[in-house]
């Protein structure tokens, strides 16, 4: 200890605290501000970047999920609307058929409507001509017969006797 | 066949060395010792012609304890010395006069009169002054080799910092120096000034934290360089810087601080009676610890890397030579660690003791 103050130099002392004080406050102003104040610039530079980088990923990934839900809502709509196409399709061709099946129902039906009358038509005709015929023949035969006056009385004859049976 | 190649080395390369130092020799011997310990060949050739074992233990001695005082010269080798100014104040006068003054031929101390007054060097480098016959202390404000090296430390430091703080304007980058110096200055601040104050307070501290940390590892540096200069095993440097820790510690201190020094929460109350004179002893003992680690630790890495060197010329073989050598240069190693590792520690424990200071409850 007594060492320790005998070798304190009240000189060396002041030069030292001196130069030392004055050492730190010129270094504050021209050299540790400056330094560190760039350096914390450039650290909230690279905070700042790296935030931005963040937040753009994070929009990005955003975006895409945003893309996807559309695309998702998109292949939807067109499932539906493909499925609501076929389906009107389906009506229609339904709807065609139906009505083809009663158009041709009604066509048969007036067709054999028609057949029918042509039938009937015929049928008459056919009918009036036999008769005419027939009459012809009869007329033809009764005069072919009526000629003969034996015949005459046979068959008058022949006819009294049938309405003696009845 | 060993002794021969001794021999021949001995003719043919030590000889002619040791004839230069003999003629040498005639000057001031120890200064060679300090002034070119790291070149350790330089200093196995100038004591190596000292032949005596007991002349030789006392001069090694004595160029220890040279080489760890103050010089008012500033002597670069043997024989190369420049004078500084020496700066003396007395009862009101201020003498101003070049240390060659009190110097004489081989650095011998001579009397210089200047007016009435006569000063003159004793052996510890104190100057003595005499007026009329009666002894007298003047205090001592030279310019001595320690100033000296403060002084460039100074201007180093200052233009290491500011060039460094200007390459910032370019970019945000620092340019040169800059980028060996930026994850240092980083380094304090994220690991020692963080940590130990916090992030609210700790920018008020970041000044004296690097100035303080940059100021002795440079100076430190300067002690392991062949110049021969040590400052900081000088009490006054350390208690000086010890002091501004203490100052800046008690001066920025919160009422908590104080609180748990006089009135310590949580204890009764004769425990903080009791506390009160302990804990403000404590707030002394702290820096004062400061003080004596720096010292003890630079002065003891002097005193044992000079002795081990000194043990070169004690063994004056060799195998001990030699080994001496290599445990001088595995030190020179070690104190190249101790110089940062002080450096951090002081910086470390200040950075600490102003955490106590500004911590919030």
């Amino acid at each position: 200890m007594e060492k320790l103050i005998n070798d304190f130099s009240v000189g060396l002392f002041f030069w030292q605290s001196l130069l030392f004080i004055a050492l730190i406050l010129l270094l504050k102003k021209f050299a540790w501000g400056p330094i560190l104040s760039a350096v914390e610039e450039r650290e909230e530079g690279i905070k700042e970047a790296l935030e931005l980088a963040q937040k753009a990923k994070e929009e990005m990934q955003e975006l895409n999920a945003d893309n996807e839900r559309i695309l998702a809502e998109a292949r939807i709509e067109r499932d539906i609307l493909l499925k609501e196409a076929r389906e009107m399709k389906d009506k229609i061709v339904n709807e065609a058929k139906d009505q083809a099946n009663t158009e041709a129902d009604k066509i048969l039906l007036s067709a054999k409507e028609q057949i029918n009358n042509e039938k009937l038509k015929a049928i008459t005709e056919l009918k009036n001509q036999v008769a005419d015929m027939s009459i012809d023949i009869a007329e033809k035969i009764l005069k072919s017969e009526l000629s003969d006056v034996n015949k005459q009385k046979e068959l008058v004859a022949q006819v009294l006797k049938s309405n003696e049976l009845n | 066949m060993f002794k021969y190649i001794v021999r021949i080395i001995e003719i043919y390369i030590f000889a002619p060395i040791l004839k230069t130092i003999n003629q040498a020799n005639n000057m001031k011997l120890n200064r060679t010792l300090f002034s070119l310990f790291i070149s350790t060949f330089f200093v196995v050739t100038c004591f190596g012609s000292e032949s005596d074992g007991k002349d030789i233990r006392k001069n090694i001695k004595e160029s220890i304890n040279h080489h760890l005082l103050d010089d008012h010269n500033f002597t670069i080798t043997h024989g190369v010395s420049f004078p500084l100014p020496v700066i003396l104040y007395h009862n009101g006068d201020v003498d101003m006069f070049l240390s060659s003054k009190l110097y004489g031929d081989h650095s011998n101390p001579i009397r210089y009169q200047l007016d009435e007054k006569t000063y003159t060097i004793d052996s510890h480098g104190h100057i003595l002054g005499y007026i009329a016959g009666e002894e007298f202390h003047p205090i001592d404000f030279s310019i001595t080799k320690n100033v000296v090296f403060i002084m460039i430390c100074f201007i180093l430091m200052l233009f290491m910092f500011v060039r460094m703080a200007r390459s910032y304007k370019h970019g945000h980058l620092p340019k040169g120096v800059g980028r060996l110096l930026e994850p240092i200055i980083l380094y304090v601040r994220d690991d020692i000034a963080i940590p130990n104050i916090g992030k609210k307070h700790y920018k008020r501290y970041m000044s004296f934290l690097l100035t303080i940390f940059f100021f002795i590892w440079i100076i430190n540096l300067f002690g392991l360089t062949p110049l021969g200069v040590n400052v900081t095993n000088n009490i006054s440097v350390t208690f000086s810087l010890a002091l501004l820790t203490y100052l800046i510690t008690t001066f920025t201190a919160n009422k908590s601080y104080w609180g748990h020094i006089f009135w310590m929460p949580g204890v009764s109350v004769p425990m903080k009676i009791m506390l009160a004179p302990i804990e403000l002893l404590g707030t002394i003992i702290k820096p004062f610890s400061l003080m004596i680690r720096l010292y003890a630790n630079i002065i003891a890495g002097h005193v044992v890397l000079m002795s081990i060197l000194g043990l070169i010329f004690i063994f004056q073989n060799w195998i001990g030579s030699t080994l001496s050598f290599g445990l001088a240069f595995a030190l020179s190693l070690l104190e190249l660690l101790v110089a940062a590792l002080q450096a951090y520690i002081f910086t470390m424990l200040s950075a600490l003791y102003f955490g106590a200071a500004v911590e919030e409850h």
